[in-house]
């Protein structure tokens, strides 16, 4: 366990977590032998969750999952596979960080980077822009995220981008992953903890028409622990209730509508279609992909040539399996993994849930199971 | 990648404002928040674009989570971390660094 672990940040209002902690147990009694299964979609409310140590505090009646909430975690195979084919054929590959160290079928970015292949990181898509402007050489943006993300990419395409510039698109969409959790067998899943930030672009409208399909509500909730524990109560009275629909708990960050603005261009630049989603499935509408009018500066199209024709895949060594997809579907925890923490660590991962700073396994290595609710008493 | 990071804005030129973040200035694209930013207001970035406009009654609560991820900055935390991705996705601004 690190220092950052051992000197957790206080809750600001150690009375109001109290009392939220007390009504989300009066909730969840009598749910101990079946406890309440709720799930958040968010990589930063799992940090949030695990850097307070608020799992420790939580009611035995209550089970809380993250599910696919880690957009570098649920980017597939083939889509890294796509990304170093291009940096093979000496074509310039910037992206987002976490995705360096992703293994694809055969080799990550990381390790192709050390082969000498061009490959950079940048912290934003504007940057990928500005460093194709440096040179004519062909650059490529391996761009990943949820809607949130999706939306810069869509900016910047719609900025008067420059012709040596095109994006392989990998962004995700996170309502139609929601339902494809529920289907799942074996799923317990009872209510959704949406991501405030994303919320404050699509609106909290964006999930009525799934709380309409599956009789399943979800509280949209911000990232300060007080939000997160006032998000997890109404999400479970709502669950407890029976009563299936969208309230948002984040007011003061996200509206009904959303940012229409940023709705306008991303739907302009993006199309919705089905795709595998790593470790998961394939979710109808979850991948989004650049549309047809965009194709001079869609990588899959403008390097068609290089991307074209199958790849054989490396043979995986044999282990025992990484649970990773399981995980992510709110089927089993990262403790239920043989690999966690033994194989499987952040300097040497086998999932991507342990490559990212967003993923399960990743943010439970890091804060461990630490008690501390000391802090908010 | 899901946790923006407020700033008070300096100034406007054109799509491009310059934000004061927690004492550092950079500067953050304006062509997605759908609300007009004038200097002194607060707006919420992602990835080096401004998202929200942040209404002034509301900038308090907004903040407090980021003012203690800022002073843990140099721990190995993964959300300080994230909030420093956020910073650099930002461009230098003209002012003090």
């Amino acid at each position: 366990m690190n220092d950052a672990a051992r000197s957790p940040l206080s809750f600001r209002d150690p009375a109001r977590a109290r009392r939220l902690l007390d009504a989300l147990a009066h909730l969840c009694a009598g749910r101990e032998s079946d406890p309440l299964a709720l799930m958040h979609v968010c990589g930063s409310h799992e940090q949030a969750i695990a850097r307070f140590g608020l799992r420790d505090v939580l009611p035995k009646g209550l089970d809380l999952f993250m599910g696919p909430g880690c957009p570098v975690c649920v980017t597939d195979a083939p889509e890294i596979d796509e990304a170093v084919r291009l940096a093979r054929a000496g074509i310039r590959v910037t992206t987002y960080g976490d995705m360096l160290r992703v293994p694809g079928s055969d080799v990550s970015l990381a390790e192709l980077g050390g082969e000498g292949a061009p490959v950079e990181v940048v912290y934003s898509v504007a940057q990928a822009v500005e460093l194709a402007r440096t040179s004519d050489e062909e650059w490529v943006f391996f761009s990943t995220g949820f809607e949130t993300t999706a939306v810069a990419t869509a900016a910047v395409l719609l900025d008067d981008p420059p012709a040596n510039f095109s994006v392989l698109s990998a962004h995700k969409y996170i309502p139609p992953a929601m339902e494809i959790v529920l289907e799942m067998p074996g799923s317990r899943v009872e209510g959704f903890l949406a991501a405030g930030h994303a919320a404050t672009i699509t609106g909290w409208g964006v999930f009525e028409p799934f709380v309409a399909r599956h009789g399943r509500p979800v509280v949209v909730a911000g990232f300060e622990p007080l939000d997160i524990l006032a998000g997890l109560v109404e999400l479970a009275r709502l669950a407890r209730a029976g009563e299936a629909r969208v309230v948002n708990a984040f007011p003061r960050c996200v509206t009904r509508e959303g940012n229409r603005r940023a709705q306008d261009q991303l739907w302009r630049v993006f199309e919705r279609v089905g795709g595998r989603w790593r470790g998961i499935a394939r979710v109808p509408n979850g991948n989004l992909r650049l549309r047809p009018e965009w194709s001079a500066w869609d990588a899959r199209r403008r390097h068609a040539s290089v991307l074209s024709g199958r790849v054989a895949r490396a043979a995986l060594p044999a282990r025992a399996p990484c649970r990773c997809g399981e995980i992510m579907a709110g089927l089993a925890r990262p403790t239920d993994c043989a690999l966690f923490g033994r194989e499987c660590q952040p300097h040497q991962p086998v999932g991507a849930c342990m490559v990212s700073s967003e993923g399960t396994c990743r943010i439970w290595h890091q804060y461990g199971g630490r008690p501390d609710l000391g802090d908010a008493e | 990648m899901c946790l923006g990071v407020p700033g008070r804005v300096i100034e406007v030129k054109g799509w491009i404002a310059t934000v004061d973040f927690f004492g550092v200035q950079r500067q953050v694209s304006l062509q997605v928040v759908d609300e007009p930013v004038a200097p002194g207001d607060y707006v919420l970035n992602h990835v080096g674009f401004a998202i929200r406009r942040i209404p002034e009654d509301e900038i308090g609560e907004t903040l407090a989570l980021y003012e203690q991820l800022i002073e843990l900055a140099e721990r190995d935390d993964l959300m300080a971390e994230d909030v420093r991705g956020e910073l650099a996705a930002t461009k230098s601004g003209g002012g003090a660094e």
